[in-house]
């Protein structure tokens, strides 16, 4: 192997390739070879450094220099400059948004430090597709010292300890988990790793299977060694092509090193995985229902009990994970349960992986222990909002979760937490938001996903959300009343309270939410027949301030249905029987003598 | 739906991946997503094919086709086009974006141009929530697309499809 005195860290993460990061990659190998630094120069591609917003991202060690938004072009600059001169190229450089100072150690990023990285500990360290460095960085030694040197009940006996929860939302101690399926006889058992994330606007699952899929594959065979299975499963989305093509070639390499197969390591034991390719449907996420998508079925739930943990897939005692839970059991092997249940808060320990996305600057992925609060995730990690704009809410939990306002940004992140203010953890989703955004909207955005969702099965689910949407559609268009609102809040109770499986039985949470959270704006929408935050179309109004209009012309011009008359140089009216409500004369307009009321 | 008459080529290739799969009826998921990598759709034709290979009810194999949104019985576009409708791209406008591609393709999601180069449909979450909103046409994503860019984007494939029809 050459001996390499610097390392370029290319981001390889699903946002990053879409901006041309494999171009750079080759770039870089190009240049560097051209100028005879191959052997001393290595290229990787890595998995997510999370910091998606400055994207494309270049790493280069051992400097821990961290450019951003670097494009196909910038590469022969930053290898004569930064790799053959060792002068850093000032203009790609992170710049700190508060001090207008730019970074030249990623360790001074405000991004990084109050983040705790354990489940994404090697994404964008290492090259995901290469073994070797998961094993130099203490990869599969949580399987050889737990084949080796442990009984399956010890092993599960760390877990337990260690205060490990479900990832997936649900919170349900792995530990305990393990050992209902350790305790289930049957000739044959199943691990399923659950990485079918269907929630919209999270891609932490994703990222790690992207980044760092050796940890899940280990994790997993630690597991079939526990529960006593020989076969795993791995269910994932068919919409995530490079994470199964990594996924992939993890699998193969495993089975190469003899840590996947027949008798591992020596011990006797023996295990290896399939994938199971999802579909696209949301409701997969749910265990029953996902195990029988994998048998081939619609992937429609059935009633618990029996838990999967006795009856899964094929009728065997299943155990199902997902991905970041899995992720977080090598690191708890080698390091102990004490130093796991050391971070975070009482009832949830270690840390938990959030993709941060909407009204925010940094968009990402960052992973940051239980118990911190919002505000501290959302300005000092999140950089704020954006445009200056002022925080209005932030949902969690996806589809299944509820809106936060302002006044739980000091509240500890965990699960119980969540659940108490209304929300819940879920699989990681956060979405910000600022204050354009109606919350009636975002409620109806919800259950248009969950209405398409639904598998149909069960009536309150498939008919009662179907009710709750058109009763949502009517207040934004200006149709509501009062009553409307208490229909919605009962019907969401009956639905919650009656429906068979997870998806039903949260889907109307960001209805009661936001009507907990934000009254008066629902108030306004079926009393004023107003939306505060001029998202719905049907209530706004445009007119045109008389005393402001210098009659340019500007608005008449544009406006695509002639709505707008008026002489040269004189006020122009708008006739709100034409009006299509598009915006252009509001954009156009130079004076800001349009206003939206 | 018109009847279609699938070529004989077509016939043995899915008997093929049937084959593959042992005709196992558990497969069924996974021959329904070889079939389409290969055909682009799964028109009815196809599912009585392959649920005889599988010895099940097309009535079956129907049901899963519908359930999951990744199978379509409908072709696709020459270029399909895909808006991103996750909760991090629908904050950041995607809804607009989406409107104005209806308005200018003159088509509703999950329809096809009459020319046949764009269809339309919608996504939930590419992942690339940092370049929300996201477009994507084929395999190529288009980050933080406005409606004003929307034009241009089509464009470029109008262009190319002018442009091989001259070479042509």
């Amino acid at each position: 192997m050459a001996d390499y005195t610097m390392h370029v860290l290319v981001c390889g993460g699903t946002g990053c390739k879409a901006s041309q990061s494999e171009l750079i990659k080759l770039n870089f190998q190009n240049r560097l070879s051209e100028l005879g630094l191959s052997d001393e120069v290595q290229v990787v591609m890595t998995g997510c450094f999370g910091f998606c917003e400055k994207g494309p991202i270049v790493k280069i060690l051992p400097d821990n220099t961290f450019y951003v938004h670097v494009t196909p072009e910038d590469v022969t600059e930053l290898v004569e400059e930064h790799i053959v001169k060792g002068r850093k190229v000032e203009r790609l450089l992170y710049v700190d948004p508060e001090t207008q100072a730019s970074v030249h150690d990623a360790k001074g990023m405000e991004f990084y430090k109050k983040q705790v990285r354990i489940a994404l500990r090697n994404c964008g360290f290492i090259n995901p597709e290469n073994i070797d460095e998961y094993i130099a960085r203490d990869g599969y030694a949580a399987l050889g010292s737990c084949l080796l040197e442990k009984t399956p009940e010890e092993t599960i006996r760390i877990i337990k300890d260690s205060g490990l929860r479900g990832r997936g939302g649900g919170g349900f101690p792995t530990g305990l988990k393990w050992e209902i399926t350790r305790k289930s006889v049957s000739d044959q058992k199943y691990v399923v790793c659950n990485a079918d994330e269907g929630d919209p606007g999270a891609f932490m699952d994703r990222s790690i299977l992207e980044g760092d899929p050796h940890s899940v594959i280990e994790a997993m065979a630690i597991c079939g060694y526990c529960i006593g299975a020989d076969k795993g499963l791995v269910y994932i989305r068919a919409e995530y092509p490079l994470a199964v093509e990594r996924l992939k070639i993890a699998i193969k390499q495993a089975r190469e090193y003899g840590l996947l197969g027949e008798d591992i390591m020596g011990s006797g034991f023996n295990f290896d995985i399939e994938i199971r390719y999802g579909a696209g449907a949301f409701v997969c996420g749910e265990e029953t229902a996902l195990i029988h998508s994998m048998e081939g079925l619609r992937g429609e739930p059935t009633v618990k009990p029996p838990f999967p943990a006795e009856s899964g897939y094929k009728g065997k005692p299943t155990n199902v994970n997902n991905v970041e839970t899995f992720a977080n059991i090598p690191p708890i092997i080698n390091k102990g349960a004490g130093w796991f249940a050391a971070i975070g808060t009482e009832k949830s320990k270690g840390t938990k992986v959030f993709a941060l996305a909407g009204k925010i600057n940094n968009v990402g992925l960052i992973e940051v222990p239980m118990g911190t609060t919002l505000r501290e995730v959302i300005y000092d990690i999140g950089g704020g909002i954006k445009d200056g704009r002022e925080f209005k809410a932030v949902q969690t939990g996806g589809p299944s979760g509820g809106c936060l306002t302002k006044d739980f940004l000091d509240t500890p992140i965990d699960y119980d937490n969540l659940l108490a203010a209304g929300s819940m953890m879920g699989s990681g989703g956060m979405i910000v938001m600022d204050e354009t955004d109606c919350m009636v909207s975002i409620a109806k955005f919800y259950l248009e996903f969950t209405l398409d969702e639904s598998c149909g099965k069960c009536a309150p689910c498939r008919i009662g959300n179907k009710r709750l949407h058109e009763i949502l559609e009517r207040i934004t268009e200006g149709n509501g009343t009062k009553e409307d609102l208490d229909r919605l809040r009962m019907l969401s109770t009956v639905i919650k309270d009656a429906s068979l499986c997870g998806l039903g039985q949260t889907s109307p949470n960001p209805v009661l939410s936001t009507l907990d959270h934000f009254y008066d704006e629902y108030l306004a929408h079926v009393d004023s027949k107003t939306c505060p935050s001029g998202q719905c179309k049907a209530l706004l109004k445009y007119t045109i301030l008389e005393d402001k209009c210098t009659g340019c012309t500007l608005c008449f011009r544009n406006c695509p249905v002639g709505a707008i008359s008026g002489e040269k140089r004189s006020p122009h009216y708008i006739d709100q029987s034409l009006c299509i409500k598009c915006g252009v004369c509001y954009e156009k307009c130079k004076f800001d003598a349009i206003i939206i009321g | 739906m018109p009847k279609i008459k699938l070529a004989e080529k077509a016939v043995d290739l899915i008997r093929e991946i049937c084959t593959k799969f042992n005709n196992d009826e558990g497969e069924l998921i996974n021959v329904l997503h070889q079939v389409q990598s290969k055909l682009g759709y799964l028109p009815a034709e196809v599912q009585e094919v392959i649920a005889r290979e599988l010895n099940i009810s097309v009535a079956k194999v129907y049901g899963v086709v519908t359930f999951y949104s990744f199978f379509t019985m409908l072709p696709k576009g020459q270029h399909p086009i895909s808006v991103c409708m996750g909760t991090a791209c629908y904050v950041r406008g995607a809804e607009q974006v989406l409107s104005e591609i209806k308005r200018q393709l003159s088509i509703e999601v999950g329809e096809t141009t009459p020319d046949g180069r764009f269809s339309l449909s919608c996504l939930r979450c590419v992942g690339a929530c940092g370049l929300a909103p996201v477009v994507m046409v084929g395999e190529k994503v288009y980050g933080r697309v406005s409606p004003q860019q929307v034009h241009k984007i089509i464009a470029e494939y109008k262009e190319g499809c002018a442009a091989e029809a001259k070479t042509a």
